[in-house]
């Protein structure tokens, strides 16, 4: 075995003396390598928003976009490697339509995350399939309101009312539970959110952009990229909260 | 019998499957084709296949003909966008059977599409055109289908179908907003994919009575208004003559701004009091 590995971490099918199964695990660091997405549950809807980490001054602003729509009443925000998100989202735009093509309606909340779980963990049980490196947050609107989710690359789904994955995680995490999930709106929201990508942002990292999505009643209800006008307003407010940080620090 | 697909997938079109293309689906098309070896044209050795099959009657024949019609769809193009109008009548053959349908769709922002024809299949047509809207939606470029690019995707929907002797029995009508050459687009695409653009349009029953009046009236560079007097004349000419038209229309408007409207239902004036209309008979020789 080489490098530092104990063994027992060359497939998913096997565990490790004391229960790990590493390739899972190691799925997880891959998406700790992606860059921030955090989320909230609002009153009035869901805010996503993602750090996009800019690898190239080459590259063109918007492209390669971390935000995506799966069906009009839902949408996925995903980090880690940006191949593996794209398949998920992929899926869960199969499942969506599917569902509504075979019952004539619109896929609950809670069947699209169960189905995507399902598709996550299948993908930890042989040895033939690597386990996504990739976490999405789900945000969707049903008949019972609107929900978000986490998906994790060991299959795990949880509900959640705020929530971080990627990049200073844990830092992020400790900056959503201040906020008043199921309180505020939408829009206060965004710049709430932009304003924590902002302040996690390291700046040892490369550039990077902030995008935001949402689901709420100002997007009629629509899984929608936040329109630019109110984005960019929560990006300079962010910026300049940023600012007054650093002077309060410096003085 | 074999599930007829609803979904298009961009290689080979709708509900229509090449052999070889998936070898589980030939697998079921062979075990249907197995069991009713006996009927000659569907043995073997035949090269086609049918569209739909059922496994007591052999071909399905009732989607060769229509049952519940809605009848003529009326549009124009005027300065600013296109105008469509309908009634919102589907008939069973001749029966006036239900009364408040609305024949016009609209998809996307841009692009409103009515229907002559079959209701049943223009219902499919609307699935099918609600799945192409919704990958649009999820492309999330800022980019909608045009509709000019709906007009052609109906236009190969309806001519593959015809290809496999199991036509969708509309005729549609196309109309929209052109975002990217900055114009009114009107279309028109008939059951067995004929199609065509044009200023003014009218399908059903319509084009025989509203054509050659749109042909008449219709100039370029005309106002909302005088657009919608035309239509309405139009509506009224067809209402009056036209058994299967009901008066209860619907007009929907596409403009630049989009998106665009279907409008509230309307009745227009009609007056039947006509001297010829009191004693049908008395011009008629040979009534009774």
């Amino acid at each position: 075995m080489s490098g530092i590995g104990t063994g027992y971490d060359l497939s998913t099918t096997t565990y490790s003396p004391d229960g790990k199964v590493f390739q899972v695990e190691y799925a997880c660091k891959a998406v700790e390598n992606g860059g921030l997405a955090i989320g909230c549950k609002c009153k009035d809807g869901v805010v996503v928003a993602v750090e996009k980490l800019v690898q190239s001054k080459m590259l063109v602003p918007g492209t390669n976009k971390r935000i995506h729509a799966v069906s009009k009443h839902a949408g996925m925000a995903g980090t880690g490697l940006v191949p593996d998100v794209r398949t998920v989202v992929d899926r869960a735009r199969e499942e969506a339509a599917n569902y509504l093509s075979f019952y004539g309606d619109a896929i609950p909340a809670n069947v699209l995350a169960d189905r995507m779980a399902h598709y996550y963990h299948l993908f930890t049980l042989y040895w033939s399939v690597r386990p996504f490196g990739a976490s999405v947050i789900l945000a969707t609107k049903d008949s019972n309101g609107y929900h978000m989710y986490v998906l994790e690359p060991s299959g795990e789904c949880h509900k959640m009312n705020g929530c971080a994955i990627g990049k200073n995680k844990a830092a992020a995490k400790t900056e959503i539970e201040k906020l008043k999930f199921g309180e505020v709106l939408a829009k206060d929201c965004v710049k709430e959110l932009a304003r924590v990508i902002y302040k996690i942002h390291d700046e040892k990292d490369k550039d990077f952009e902030c995008e935001l999505g949402w689901i709420c009643e100002d997007s009629k209800g629509e899984f929608r990229r936040v329109p630019k006008e109110v984005a960019d307003e929560a990006i300079a407010l962010a910026k300049a909260a940023l600012e007054e940080d650093d002077d309060m620090d410096d003085a | 019998m074999i599930p007829s697909r609803t979904s298009h997938s961009s290689s080979i079109g709708p509900g229509v499957v090449p052999r070889g293309a998936d070898p589980a689906y030939d697998e079921e098309v062979k075990r249907e084709y197995d069991l009713r070896k006996n009927i000659p044209h569907l043995g073997k050795g035949s090269k086609g296949r049918p569209f739909s099959i059922d496994p007591n009657v052999g071909v399905m024949t009732r989607t060769q003909t229509p049952y519940v019609t809605g009848t003529s769809v009326l549009a124009v193009k005027y300065k600013d966008g296109v105008l469509m109008a309908c009634d919102t009548l589907a008939c069973y053959g001749s029966t006036k059977r239900y009364k408040s349908i609305q024949r016009m769709k609209l998809v996307g922002k841009y692009t409103v599409v009515g229907f002559t024809g079959e209701l049943s299949d223009f219902d499919y047509i609307s699935t099918l055109l609600d799945e192409l809207e919704m990958t649009d939606f999820c492309q999330d470029d800022e980019c909608p289908r045009t509709p000019k690019e709906i007009y052609n995707y109906l236009v190969r929907v309806m001519y593959n179908r015809r290809n496999k002797f199991d036509p969708l029995w509309n005729s549609l009508v196309i109309s929209g907003w052109d975002y990217v050459e900055k114009k009114p687009f009107l279309g028109c695409v008939g059951m067995i994919g004929q199609h065509y653009v044009d200023d003014h349009v009218a399908t059903g029953f319509g084009n025989h009575l509203a054509r050659p009046l749109f042909r008449e009236s219709w100039k370029e560079e005309m106002t909302e208004q005088e657009a919608e007097k035309l239509l309405k004349s139009a509506l009224l000419s067809c209402v009056m003559r036209d058994k299967q038209m009901m008066n209860k229309f619907q007009l929907s408007k596409i403009t630049a701004d989009g998106p665009g409207e279907i409008s509230e239902p309307f009745a227009i004036d009609t007056r039947w009091g006509y001297e010829n209309y009191v004693n049908p008979t008395k011009y008629a020789p040979g009534a009774w």
